[in-house]
């Protein structure tokens, strides 16, 4: 039995029983419906700007992207302008694809040991490929989510939604997104569980993000295709969330108020946790800093002024002594003038 | 020492943290001063004379996409059309046929939660809503 992943597994268990049984209490619903998710929000939005401005408080004072392709040099070497950025606008071309399309990760390989001592390095894209999954159906649904934000909804959640239901499979349709996030999250998952390698490293703070959003992957499709919700009364709710007067409207399940306390717990934790690297990757050196070491001098802006002996200096000083015992001096011994005894007073 | 009071490239990360609020704050400002009531779906006075839906109105209220489901499959598979409901009425399964002869008016009924709910179904790209076809 693994420490860590029990730790998370019983962590959101527990938080999925507080706010099973919590609303069922009085003044339960306005707790865990109004109070904890403002009181989250506002625990998100500060935490990440801190979190942002401390590491913008970090000098990063010389290049040191990781460069994957030629740099620029001579005029008859092609340089790889997006690897190995030179200009900003490079920089934005390999940000914007390492953001959307996780190229790094895609340069992902296995190493081992093949036939007793060969070692080999092997095509491994499945991580990427279940990222790649992950993120973008996370995103998806949170984006369909804004129809319960907004009046009217946009004309482009209206889309995305159909565009997610296209299969037209039952009634409510089936969203696609919502099944391959969870699909994705049981892979991840199983990564770490499965590779002994993962699973050593695994930490507590890997398993219960990874929990915690199966548990609101698993709560929503559950309310939207199986236990039910009365989905004009949550509207009525989280539109009175919106614009500040905030109510209950009596009658929705408790599933619905785990969903939004998963959710909550969710934001108020992200800051602090290594989901920051939502806000991190913007912020990496090694992904967003022109490769221009070659053309450009930087300089170290805590370079305190340092008390240095410089040879000359010190020549200077010894140069005497040195020409006595016999060694090469820069400048040769000045022909001294006659010393002119000194006159005593 | 590196200097803990400056930060770095501050227009960037300031331009950086602003996109950040504006987005998250989004459902704040984009519904500002707009009081978007829920919707009151028309009850006809057909359906009032009915006096009840086929079956419960927190049921309907909540899981009519399955009812309509079920009866799209028995009808079209099966072939069978009555159904008969939770309080031992008989109903003749079908969507402009039944639903809509009580609920008369699909855009003062069905459209109206739809619209706030976000959800457009594609049924009515072959069933016909008497109504509008008048
Ligand atoms: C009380 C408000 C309300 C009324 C009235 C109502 N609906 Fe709905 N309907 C909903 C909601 C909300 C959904 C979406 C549920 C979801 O997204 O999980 C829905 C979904 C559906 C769906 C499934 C659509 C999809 O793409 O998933 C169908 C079909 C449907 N309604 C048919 C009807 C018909 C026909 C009527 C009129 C006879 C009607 N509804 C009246 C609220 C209502
Ligand atoms: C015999 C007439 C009749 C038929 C047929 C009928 N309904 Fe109803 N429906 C009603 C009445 C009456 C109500 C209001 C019930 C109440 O207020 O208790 C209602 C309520 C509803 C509601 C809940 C509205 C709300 O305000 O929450 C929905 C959704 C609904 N019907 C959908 C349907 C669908 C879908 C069908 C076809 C499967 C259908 N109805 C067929 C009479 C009917
Ligand atoms: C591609 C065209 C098409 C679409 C789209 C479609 N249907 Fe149908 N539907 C049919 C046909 C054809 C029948 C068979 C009619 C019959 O035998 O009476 C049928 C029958 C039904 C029946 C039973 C018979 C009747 O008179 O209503 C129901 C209920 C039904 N469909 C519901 C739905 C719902 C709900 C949707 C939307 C989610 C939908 N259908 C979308 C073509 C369609
Ligand atoms: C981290 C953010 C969230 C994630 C990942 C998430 C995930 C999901 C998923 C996967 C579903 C299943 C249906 C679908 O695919 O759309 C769902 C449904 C749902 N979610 Fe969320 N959710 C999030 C935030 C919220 C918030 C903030 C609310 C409201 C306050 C909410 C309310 C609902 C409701 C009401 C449903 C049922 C939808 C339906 O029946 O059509 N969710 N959610």
């Amino acid at each position: 039995m693994n420490i860590s992943y029990m730790y998370s597994l019983v962590a959101v268990i527990v938080l999925f029983l507080v706010a099973y049984v919590g609303v069922m209490l009085p003044g339960g619903e306005v707790f865990f419906g109004i109070i904890i998710p403002y009181l989250a929000l506002v625990i998100f939005i500060l935490g990440f700007i801190n979190r942002i401005i401390d590491w913008a408080r970090s000098p990063v004072p010389f290049r040191i992207p990781t460069t994957c392709g030629q740099e620029k040099s001579l005029p008859w070497i092609k340089p790889n302008s997006i690897d190995n950025p030179t200009t900003i606008g490079g920089v934005i071309i390999r940000m914007f694809l390492e953001i959307v399309f996780f190229r790094s990760l895609f340069r992902n390989t296995k190493m081992a040991l093949k036939e007793g001592d060969k070692l080999s390095y092997e095509w491994e894209k499945w991580l990427w490929l279940f990222s790649l999954a992950f993120h973008w159906t996370f995103f998806v649904v949170l984006f369909r989510h804004l129809r319960f934000f907004s009046e009217p909804v946009p004309a482009l959640v209206e889309l995305v939604a159909k565009l997610d239901g296209f299969l037209q499979i039952g009634l409510p349709e089936l969203r696609i997104s919502g099944v391959v996030l969870l699909a994705a999250l049981i892979f991840l998952f199983l990564r770490r569980i499965y590779i002994p390698q993962m699973r050593y490293i695994s930490l507590a703070s890997d398993y219960f993000p990874l929990f915690l959003i199966i548990g609101i992957a698993f709560t929503g499709i559950l309310m939207r295709y199986f236990t039910k919700v009365d989905i004009v009364g949550v509207k009525e709710f989280t539109m009175s969330l919106a614009t500040f007067k905030p109510h209950i409207t009596e009658g929705i399940g408790s599933i619905f108020y785990v969903h939004l306390f998963f959710v909550s717990v969710l934001l108020a934790y992200f800051p602090f946790s290594k989901l920051m690297h939502l806000g991190g990757i913007f912020m990496s050196p090694t992904r967003n800093m022109v490769n221009n070491n070659r053309f450009k001098r930087h300089i170290n802006p805590w370079n305190y002024p340092v008390k240095v002996h410089t040879y000359e200096a010190y020549e200077d000083e010894f140069r005497e002594k040195m020409v006595e015992a016999g060694l090469r001096v820069d400048k040769p011994l000045a022909a001294k003038p006659p010393e002119e005894p000194e006159e005593k007073e | 020492m590196p200097n803990k009071k400056k930060i770095y490239d501050k227009g960037a990360v300031l331009v950086g943290l602003c996109i950040f609020v504006i987005v998250i704050t989004f459902p704040f400002w984009f519904n500002f001063g707009n009081a978007a009531p829920a919707p009151e779906p028309k009850i006809s006075d057909k359906a009032k004379a009915a006096k009840e839906c086929v079956m419960p109105k927190e049921y309907m209220k909540m899981e009519h996409m399955q009812l309509l489901n079920e009866w799209r499959d028995t009808v079209v598979r099966d072939a069978k059309r009555i159904f008969v409901s939770s309080s031992g009425k008989e109903f003749n399964m079908s969507l402009t046929n039944t639903c809509l002869d009580c609920h008369v008016e699909k855009a003062e009924f069905c459209d109206k939660c739809h619209n706030y709910a976000s959800v457009t179904p594609y049924c009515w790209e072959c069933h016909i809503d008497p109504k509008e076809t008048k």
